[in-house]
């Protein structure tokens, strides 16, 4: 890569970002109205609020949720997926259940959830897992589904134990698709990390956004709103580099296949 | 590539070898549909000889493909027996390999030449020095050793199919299934990968079952040639191919016994078309 392209591309991916806040700072610079505070008091509410004790008393336990909901959905998803994938018989038993529990939007189980587990991380993580794990499921199911005919018989041929059938075709087969199930989930996860906080606990990142704006800390409540777009922009960045590491056969096929 | 001359055990092990590697026994296959079934193979009966080069011929639509599943075992006959070393095919049997016409979908696209070699070798219990040893002979032989570390989709098609055989070969198979397998490839390719094949079956003393439609190449390979009619299929003929035991795309092409052998299969292959087409008229 020369210079100049890096420069372009540098200025391809930070261009609008860059255009966006400084359009921001300059409508917002002599602000006198209370709830539309100037961008410099937001940066300085930001710098004062988030690093602080407030990180660990706050971020770091939305943060834990967040991930460990996200990685239990993962597992019971990709598990729960391949095995609808592979069998018929399940699938079409219980397709059209699914069907009516992915339908129902996951914030309105936060007030069963609080009867069944009270207020606190179980009923957040418990939130963050069933709203996680339908993408999840469904694209491995489809993944798991559309495995190359001429590859499982490969490996029928090769008498492939079921342990390396799942590890070194189903799941490798599938990846892309989960992957892309992977994917929607994660921002679904933080908008649920947040609606399970904003209804009730006594911590995190929805609660005290919602306490500064209940307590007029209006500068506050907006770089709290900043720092949840921050995380989920570096929650993305970590994912998609996985992903290039884990999906460069698929991308390098799919090139080849439109001849680049 | 030159067409090189290839030598054949030729007559010592064809049609009267002592031992039976493969014995297709009375097989029909019917497949089950919802409301109606349809006979892709009605009746077919024939045997290969360990050793032997077998190549199978028909029209197109003449179950050669349901044949090979059924002796891979990856389909269930539906009357009759197909038996491998004198046991029963139940299930895909161990000494097997297929290579498939759709070369680039057999190979998996997220392994490097060399793990695809390398797979079914694990899956065998093969040790590591071992598996070594045969994966780099095996893409030696198949002149892709250069290219080991690059992943199918990086190569052209001809040397995908390479690799399938590189890995069929690697697994030291006491017979090799081959579904047609250069229906796909260019003419100059397919000539290669023909001589290819002649090369590492004198080399291996592996039994092949080559199923083809093209006429020439089953002339051009097989000590026999079996030709199949029309679905639903029968054993029409079975044709011993006493072309010399070297073989070689120019000369061996040109000889009389090559065209009054395929002119002969050419005819039958015809005869198949006729009948059906009366027989549905």
């Amino acid at each position: 890569m020369t210079l100049t392209t890096l420069l372009r591309r540098l200025g391809y991916t930070l261009g609008l970002p860059v255009i966006l806040v400084a359009l921001w700072w300059v409508t917002s610079a002599g602000s006198q109205n209370f709830f539309w505070p100037p961008l410099a008091r937001i940066m300085d509410a930001f710098a004062e609020t988030w690093f602080g004790p407030r990180f660990a008393a706050d971020v770091l336990p939305s943060l834990i949720r967040l991930f460990i909901g996200y990685l239990v959905a993962l597992v019971a998803g990709v598990g729960l997926g391949v095995a609808v994938g592979s069998w018929r018989w399940l699938r079409e038993s219980i397709e059209p259940s699914l069907e009516f529990f992915r339908a129902i939007p996951p914030p309105v189980l936060v007030p069963i959830l609080i009867l069944f587990f009270g207020i606190g991380e179980t009923m957040n993580v418990a939130v963050i897992i069933i709203g996680c794990v339908w993408p999840i499921l469904l694209n491995t199911t489809e993944g798991v589904r559309s495995v190359d005919e001429v590859q499982r018989d490969t490996a029928a041929c090769f008498r492939f134990r079921p342990v390396s059938r799942l590890f070194r075709l189903t799941l490798p087969a599938a990846s892309p698709q989960i992957a892309a199930g992977a994917r929607q989930a994660l921002s679904v996860a933080i908008i649920l990390m947040v609606i399970s906080e904003l209804f009730a606990t006594t911590n995190g990142l929805g609660f005290v956004i919602v306490q500064f704006q209940r307590s007029f800390q209006i500068p506050q409540m907006w770089s709290g709103i900043i720092l949840l777009g921050l995380i989920g922009v570096a929650l993305s960045m970590i994912f998609r580099f996985f992903e290039s590491r884990a999906l460069s056969w698929y991308t390098g096929m799919r090139h080849s296949e439109r001849g680049e | 590539m030159v067409p090189d001359a290839t030598r054949l055990p030729g007559t010592t092990v064809a049609g009267t070898g002592p031992e039976v590697m493969l014995d297709i026994r009375h097989v029909q296959k019917i497949y089950e549909g919802r409301d109606r079934s349809v006979e892709a193979v009605r009746d077919l009966d024939f045997r290969v000889a360990a050793g032997e080069l077998v190549c199978v011929v028909g029209p197109s639509g003449a179950g050669k493909t349901t044949l090979l599943r059924c002796i891979a075992g990856l389909l269930e006959v539906t009357k009759g027996e197909i038996l491998l070393s004198n046991q029963k095919v139940t299930g895909p049997p161990e000494g097997m390999a297929v290579v498939f016409q759709e070369y680039g979908r057999s190979l998996f696209p997220w392994m490097t030449v060399r793990q695809n070699v390398e797979l079914p070798l694990r899956e065998k219990g093969v040790d590591r020095s071992e598996r070594a040893r045969l994966v780099d002979e095996a893409l030696e032989a198949v002149g892709l050793a250069h290219v080991h570390r690059a992943h199918p989709w990086q190569l052209s098609g001809g040397m995908q199919q390479r690799v399938a055989i590189a890995r069929a070969v690697a697994y030291e198979p006491r017979v090799l299934l081959m579904d047609e397998p250069f229906a796909a490839v260019d003419a100059q390719t397919r000539a290669e990968l023909e001589d290819l094949i002649l090369r590492l079956w004198q080399r291996l003393n592996v039994t092949i079952v080559f199923v083809t439609h093209d006429i020439d190449e089953s002339v051009y390979l097989g000590q026999r040639v079996i030709v199949l009619s029309n679905s639903p299929t029968v054993v029409l003929d079975d044709v011993k191919i006493d072309l010399p035991g070297e073989r070689d795309q120019v000369t061996t092409r040109s000889r009389p016994e090559f065209s009054r052998l395929r002119t002969r299969i050419y005819q039958l292959v015809q005869l198949a078309k006729q009948q059906n087409a009366t027989a549905r008229a």
